[in-house]
């Protein structure tokens, strides 16, 4: 119906966005992030459960499109055991394929983003959770972090 | 006034699709399949006329306004000035003194906002805007009450329906000394009585400003019949170029405003310590216009009356209430705005697809729609959802393109169905 999209919305991301995994707030959460994208309203918070450097687990809420909705889904699911440096190659390797559609190394299913290079509008949508992701592990989780790199003037 | 009456209308219903053949751009394949546009109030398209005349201007004409005596700059200072006359017949100006061109319609706000807001406004003194004004509609007033310590009223948006609650106007109105009003929701399709408002307003000694983006290229707007202050417009989506508009300003009104920019063409006079400058519209016309900016919305505009505005009114609302209907037929569908009366122009969602899913895969189909907050992110607020799907029409469009925006629509649903 709409083939040449089927790059975009694989199975398994249409999959993900129709019943996201680990879809719900974590009470026992180590630490937190909100990401949002203000061209088109998406919010997702994203929590993390770390246990010294390993993250044991990780869940998020929000609202956002098909894809941006399924990339927080595999998210949660993909960094599940790994350490922060872990986690910051994944990150490395979904941002370099998301935005240039080369994979460099392994990614298991987070390779479904190979097709969203060629619709640059949807960049932001697939990368939302993954800034999210960098920031809770910064532990800047007070200010929700933006794709667009604005500057907030209070008052006005 | 001299030489610009509007061409007459042809009595019977004007041919349509003979119309729509007028517009170049709108004759092709997007994706594979016919372009079905329906992002009208984001922009228009432009008629040939309205490309013509561009092209014309810059063939034959080009010069700088109002400082050669060369002919070229006698021509184009006459074209310049020939499409003020024209906007004042068209708006129903008294004179064209008071047509201001702009960069648009934000262009316009902001210099209201500046000249006459920080002159006329003051601490505590109320600026009264509604709940579905469209950021550049908005934010000027935040800022001016930002720096003047003014403060900024709402009236409200009664739900989805999208009527505005104008049951404490009057109420409101008290220690108000701006109303700034859209004629159109860009968001909900929402057509506000503003002559009956601007009466009101006027009644308590409140100056007033209609935003008429979404309503100069859609209807007849006489800015002697709504009786408001000033009234602001931009070109791109009324046919005519982009980057280009107009402020209405009543004369006595624009006396007492100051200029906004200050530089050249503005100024009578002027000495290394002072200057002095013109008075009506050209005082807030600093630096080189955009000449070919006026040629084209003169075209358009005679473009617009040729067809008559009544008629596009009347076919854009029979769209708009076609397009409701149809949409409503879609189950669990969420509609915004009024579903009569309406303009021609339809905010929806349909459950479980996001706006940006849904734009792009009509767009697959070849139909243009816009998804997002359709800088409208405090109602949006308001009403509980981060973005709408829009489909905004012009005379141009067809029920047939409607119906096929509804069979795409049903595709997407299926392409989103467990
Ligand atoms: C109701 C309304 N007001 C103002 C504007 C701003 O117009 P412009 O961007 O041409 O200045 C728009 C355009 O989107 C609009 O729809």
């Amino acid at each position: 119906m709409f083939d040449e999209l089927s790059d975009l919305y694989q199975q398994v991301i249409l999959d993900h966005c129709k019943k996201p995994r680990n879809f719900h707030e974590l009470p026992g959460a180590t630490v937190f992030a909100q990401g949002h994208n203000p061209l088109c309203g998406d919010q997702l918070k994203l929590y993390l459960r770390l246990e010294g450097d390993v993250i044991q687990e990780a869940s998020f809420v929000g609202s956002g499109c098909c894809i941006s909705k399924a990339s927080a889904s595999l998210l949660t699911d993909s960094v599940k055991g790994h350490t922060r440096a872990e986690v910051q190659a994944m990150f490395d390797k979904v941002h370099e394929l998301v935005t240039t559609g080369k994979l460099n190394g392994d990614v298991g299913k987070l390779a479904v983003f190979a097709g969203v290079y060629r619709f640059p509008a949807r960049v932001k949508c697939a990368i939302l959770a993954w800034h999210a992701l960098t920031a809770a592990l910064k532990g800047e989780a007070a200010q929700p972090v933006s794709t667009e790199t604005d500057n907030p003037q209070p008052g006005a | 006034m001299p030489g610009f009456a509007p061409a007459p209308q042809s009595p019977a219903s004007p041919d349509w699709a003979a119309i729509r053949q007028d517009f170049p751009i709108l004759n092709q394949q997007i994706h594979g399949h016919p372009l079905v546009y329906l992002d009208n109030a984001a922009t228009s398209q432009k008629p040939r006329s309205v490309l013509d005349a561009l092209r014309k201007y810059y063939e034959f004409d080009n010069a700088n306004v109002h400082r050669g005596i060369h002919e070229l700059s006698n021509r184009a200072t006459a074209a310049y000035e020939a499409a003020r006359t024209r906007a004042a017949v068209f708006f129903n100006a008294r004179t064209p003194d008071e047509i201001i061109f702009t960069r648009g319609t934000t262009e316009g706000v902001n210099l209201v906002a500046r000249s006459w807001g920080e002159k006329f406004i003051g601490k505590g003194d109320g600026i009264l805007i509604t709940e579905m004004e469209h950021h550049s509609n908005l934010v000027p007033w935040q800022m001016l009450a930002a720096k003047t310590g003014a403060r900024l009223h709402f009236l409200p948006v009664q739900g989805d329906g999208g009527l505005l609650d104008l049951s404490r106007l009057e109420e409101q109105l008290s220690g108000v000394k701006l109303l700034a009003l859209t004629h159109i929701s860009n968001s909900l399709g929402t057509v506000n009585p503003v002559a009956e408002i601007c009466a009101l307003a006027r009644k308590h000694g409140v100056t007033t400003l209609v935003d008429a983006a979404q309503s100069a290229g859609h209807r007849p707007v006489d800015v002697q019949e709504i009786g408001c202050d000033f009234l602001v417009a931009s070109s791109h989506k009324m046919c005519g170029p982009t980057g280009f508009g107009m402020l209405y300003g009543r004369g006595e009104i624009l006396e007492q405003t100051p200029p906004f920019h200050g530089g050249g063409e503005m100024i009578v006079t002027v000495s290394y310590e002072s200057s002095t400058w013109k008075s009506g519209a050209h005082k807030f016309e600093a630096g080189t216009p955009d000449m070919s900016g006026a040629v084209g919305f003169h075209a358009a505009m005679d473009y617009l009356d040729q067809i008559g505005r009544e008629r596009i009114a009347r076919h854009d609302q029979q769209l708009g209430e076609y397009a409701y209907e149809q949409l409503s037929g879609l189950s669990g569908i969420r509609l915004f705005g009024p579903a009569l009366g309406r303009a021609g122009l339809v905010s929806f969602l349909l459950p479980d697809v996001h706006a940006h899913d849904l734009v792009m895969l009509a767009d697959q189909r070849g139909v243009a729609l816009r998804g997002g907050h359709h800088c409208n992110q405090p109602l949006m607020h308001k009403l509980g959802v981060e973005s709408t799907a829009r489909a905004s029409f012009y005379f141009y469009n067809t029920t047939s393109e409607i119906d096929t925006l509804v069979e795409v629509l049903k595709d997407i649903r299926k392409f989103f169905a467990d």
